[in-house]
């Protein structure tokens, strides 16, 4: 020690790196806070929630803790005609809020002041839950979506309207998401379609609103296999993603996709155990040329984790 | 053993303690690693094969291959170096060997917990940050942050005028290092979304490889080669143009992995500008160690530990030519996210890197065990099975990279891109096993070499004797 110029050399590094990292860190910060959030960037947050991927709601990354997506046709208040089908999301007591209802200034300008002004997202409380939709109104002359939160707005308590949609209209947005983390799809299938290529096949490339909010984003590195960010526009079939995610070799016999046949569970939509070992001494009979047809696919159950991840898929990935 | 030290007195740890646990784990980290590669690459050959299970399906176990070879393999051999580099350069001792014993001690407990985690499905799912935020908090504080204490303190206690090269490295690139975990774990920390949680992701991905992989590799290259051959580095100078290099421009091309994303446009033009860029400390460092060889290339062939280091260095030409340019807009459009990239990633981590860290394991170990080499048959045994796995594997992913990015660009259905790309991908798991079956055969002669390799008088190195196998 005792050595000014090695004084002067570790100075030298901080200040080095320290200016990188300003023109890499806090240059872009810049630009991504100008982005106004689009309807898919809304969509996307309301119906994820919080956070995807380990966290305090949710420490196994199995899905709890999300909110659900319900698609209606009437008002469940008043009985009135909704025309077209709306989406709304549906947060029980207890559910933490999407990251834009909470700071509304990720939304971006526009989309914030219609938010908090007609939306009343802050009127929104997690003890008692809320149900909010993507609304249109106007902002300096253009039109623009913004978060209504219907609870405050029209009275919509979330258990009625959960009620008032049933199963059927139910979508597990947020917890289909979750699986496609914990089950690392995304090391395979990216969900970024290129700028300069992919418009043919997989369709137009997100814009820069379409993230707001959206924790982790999951683009993906490695394509392996098709993009998926419009994969639900492209083939829209439940039975044919039953089929697939059961094992793809029976809608695609040369696909390298894994077989995703336990994310069934134990039972199937009828409460019968699954015989997987059954199941599969007919598909290799099937596969040896001992029979015609293969086996049937188990019907999913309700609350199974493949029909979360299908709703996800047909619900978002549009 | 280990137990028993990180409870003695400082005084009463022989010195080299903390090297040689650290040479082991790193061993034993590289042989599951790699076993993992093997298992997965099979998958992609095979998916039929070990199926429908969720423990055992791929998702499951790609990030627990990246992230033991990175965590485990490298960065653990990196503290192995630096346990036994930066006191010989300093002509000092290491400043605690005890730290250095329960920073080996905490890194595999951490690191079993987060893959064991990550293994379950409990992950952040961000690439290459997938462990979840309370297990990176250990990696800073736990692992990085005591490596840093040891090589600092070790560095300011020297009792030599100068620090060299391979000293600024190491202190540096700690330093650096974990200002990227910290930063890179902010979005789970402080709830940062959307295009900035997709930056940082690969912000951190590109300067935990940019800022701490590669250069610490090639800082433990400067002392290797000149100690092995007996020549003193060619240039300090160019040496040092190399480390500013890294310092001023690597920590900034992050956005170069996202070129198809919607981030401003300024900051991808200035990412590829930058990674360009990355060809000055390159040529600087390859042209420096390749000179230092003057008149000593018959070690290349001779001596293993050289033939593994200068492995390495020859492999940087084609990673740093290949990484400076696929990533200008030009190529980035053809290449980007196909099997070009994964063989890029492998020329980096298990070609260049991967050499240079198993020369210098291999050189520590017998100098700190003062003991030498168990069997050279089994040395070269190694060195063959993991050159040539790794050149399978490199170029069979480079061509079916090529033939995804044709696929990409006349609009291919892709399922038949998926059925070109086949026999390159059994070739990839042919390629992964060797490198696997190579490094069961390293940990084996390692061990035999700390049990009944030849002892090594003092005063001498371990390189000079001959084999008596």
């Amino acid at each position: 020690m005792g050595f000014r110029q090695y004084k002067f050399g570790a100075a030298g590094v901080g200040l080095m790196l320290g200016f990188s990292m300003c023109i890499t860190l806090f240059g872009p910060s810049n630009d991504f806070r100008s982005g106004v959030s689009t309807w898919v960037g809304l969509d996307k947050q309301l119906s994820l929630g919080r956070v995807i991927g380990f966290s305090y709601e949710d420490p196994t990354v199995s899905g709890d803790g999300k909110p659900v997506t319900v698609i209606l046709d009437k008002d469940p208040k008043t009985g009135e005609a909704i025309d077209p089908p709306q989406r709304f999301y549906v947060y029980k007591a207890g559910t933490k809020f999407s990251p834009g209802v909470n700071h509304p200034e990720l939304l971006g300008p526009g989309v914030e002041d219609l938010s908090l002004s007609i939306g009343k997202i802050k009127a929104a409380d997690v003890s008692s839950g809320a149900v909010f939709t993507v609304s249109k109104g106007e902002f300096n002359g253009e039109e623009i979506d913004y978060i209504e939160n219907v609870t405050a707005t029209r009275g919509w308590s979330p258990e009625e309207t959960l009620r008032a949609a049933g199963d059927e209209n139910s979508r597990y947005v947020g917890k289909g998401k979750t699986i496609y983390i914990s089950e690392g799809c995304w090391w395979c299938h990216t969900l970024l379609p290129e700028q300069t290529q992919d418009w043919q096949v997989f369709g137009a490339p997100p814009f820069l609103g379409d993230f707001n909010g959206e924790m982790p984003t999951a683009f993906g590195s490695d394509r392996k296999a098709p993009d998926l960010l419009h994969v639900a526009a492209r083939n829209s079939s439940r039975e044919w993603m039953e089929m697939h995610f059961f094992n793809p070799r029976l809608v695609q016999p040369n696909s390298i996709m894994p077989r995703f046949d336990y994310l069934w569970g134990k039972t199937d939509a009828d409460g019968n155990t699954i015989d997987y070992a059954k199941w599969r001494a007919e598909y290799m009979a099937y596969l040896n040329g001992e029979s015609i047809y293969p086996p049937e696919v188990p019907k999913p159950a309700p609350d199974s984790e493949v029909r979360a991840l299908i709703d996800w898929i047909l619900t978002s990935l549009k | 053993m280990l137990l028993k030290y990180l409870f003695a007195k400082n005084d009463e740890i022989p010195p080299g303690s903390a090297t040689i646990f650290f040479g082991f784990s790193s061993i034993f980290w590289f042989v599951v690693g790699t076993g993992l590669g093997s298992f997965n690459a099979a998958k992609l050959a095979f998916p039929d094969w070990v199926t429908g299970t969720e423990m055992f399906a791929f998702g499951h176990m790609r990030q627990v291959h990246v992230l033991a070879v990175i965590l485990g393999w490298i960065s653990m051999a990196f503290g192995m170096t630096m346990m036994y580099m930066t006191p010989a350069l300093g002509n000092t001792k290491l400043w605690s060997e005890k730290l250095g014993l329960w920073t080996v001690f905490l890194w595999n407990i951490g690191l079993s917990l987060g893959l064991l985690l990550l293994w379950l499905g409990f992950t952040s799912g961000r690439e290459y940050n997938d462990l979840i935020w309370p297990i990176d908090l250990v990696v800073i504080c736990g692992v990085l942050l005591p490596l840093g204490i040891n090589v600092w303190m070790t560095i300011a206690h020297r009792k030599t005028q100068g620090i060299y090269i391979t000293n600024w490295f190491f202190g540096a690139c700690i330093f650096m290092v974990i200002v990227v975990f910290v930063v890179g774990q902010s979005p789970e920390l402080f709830g940062l979304t959307g295009l900035t949680e997709a930056y940082l992701t690969f912000w951190f991905a590109h300067n935990v490889l940019g800022l701490w992989i590669t250069p610490v590799a090639a800082a433990i290259a400067y002392y290797t080669i000149p100690k092995l051959t007996g020549n003193p580095l060619y240039s300090h100078r160019i040496a040092h143009l190399h480390f500013w290099a890294i310092i001023a421009f690597y920590s900034t091309p992050a956005s170069h992995h996202l070129m198809s994303a919607p981030l401003p446009e300024w900051l991808k033009s200035f990412a590829s500008v930058e990674g360009v860029l990355i060809l000055i400390p390159a040529i600087a460092f390859v042209a420096n160690i390749l000179l230092t060889m003057k008149g000593k290339w018959s070690m290349f062939v001779e001596n293993v530990e050289t033939k593994f280091s200068i492995t390495g260095v020859l492999l940087a030409i084609p990673l740093n030519m290949q990484g400076g340019f696929q990533q200008t807009r030009a190529i980035n459009w053809y290449v980007h996210g196909t099997g070009w990239i994964v063989a890029h990633a492998h020329l980096a981590l298990l070609g260049m890197s991967s050499f240079l860290e198993a020369a210098a394991v291999y050189f520590g170990l017998q100098q700190m065990l003062r003991r030498k080499l168990y069997s050279l048959t089994l040395a070269n045994l190694h060195y063959w099975f993991f050159l040539v796995g790794f050149c399978i594997y490199w170029i069979s992913m480079t061509i079916a990279g090529l033939i995804q990015g044709a696929g990409k660009i006349y609009e291919v259905p892709y399922i038949d891109v998926v059925v070109a790309e086949h026999p390159y991908m059994i070739a990839r798991w042919v390629g992964g096993t060797m490198v696997f079956t190579g490094n069961v055969v390293w940990l084996y002669n390692m061990w035999m070499t700390a049990r009944e390799g030849t002892l090594v008088p003092a005063g001498k190195y371990a390189h000079e004797l001959a084999y008596e196998r």
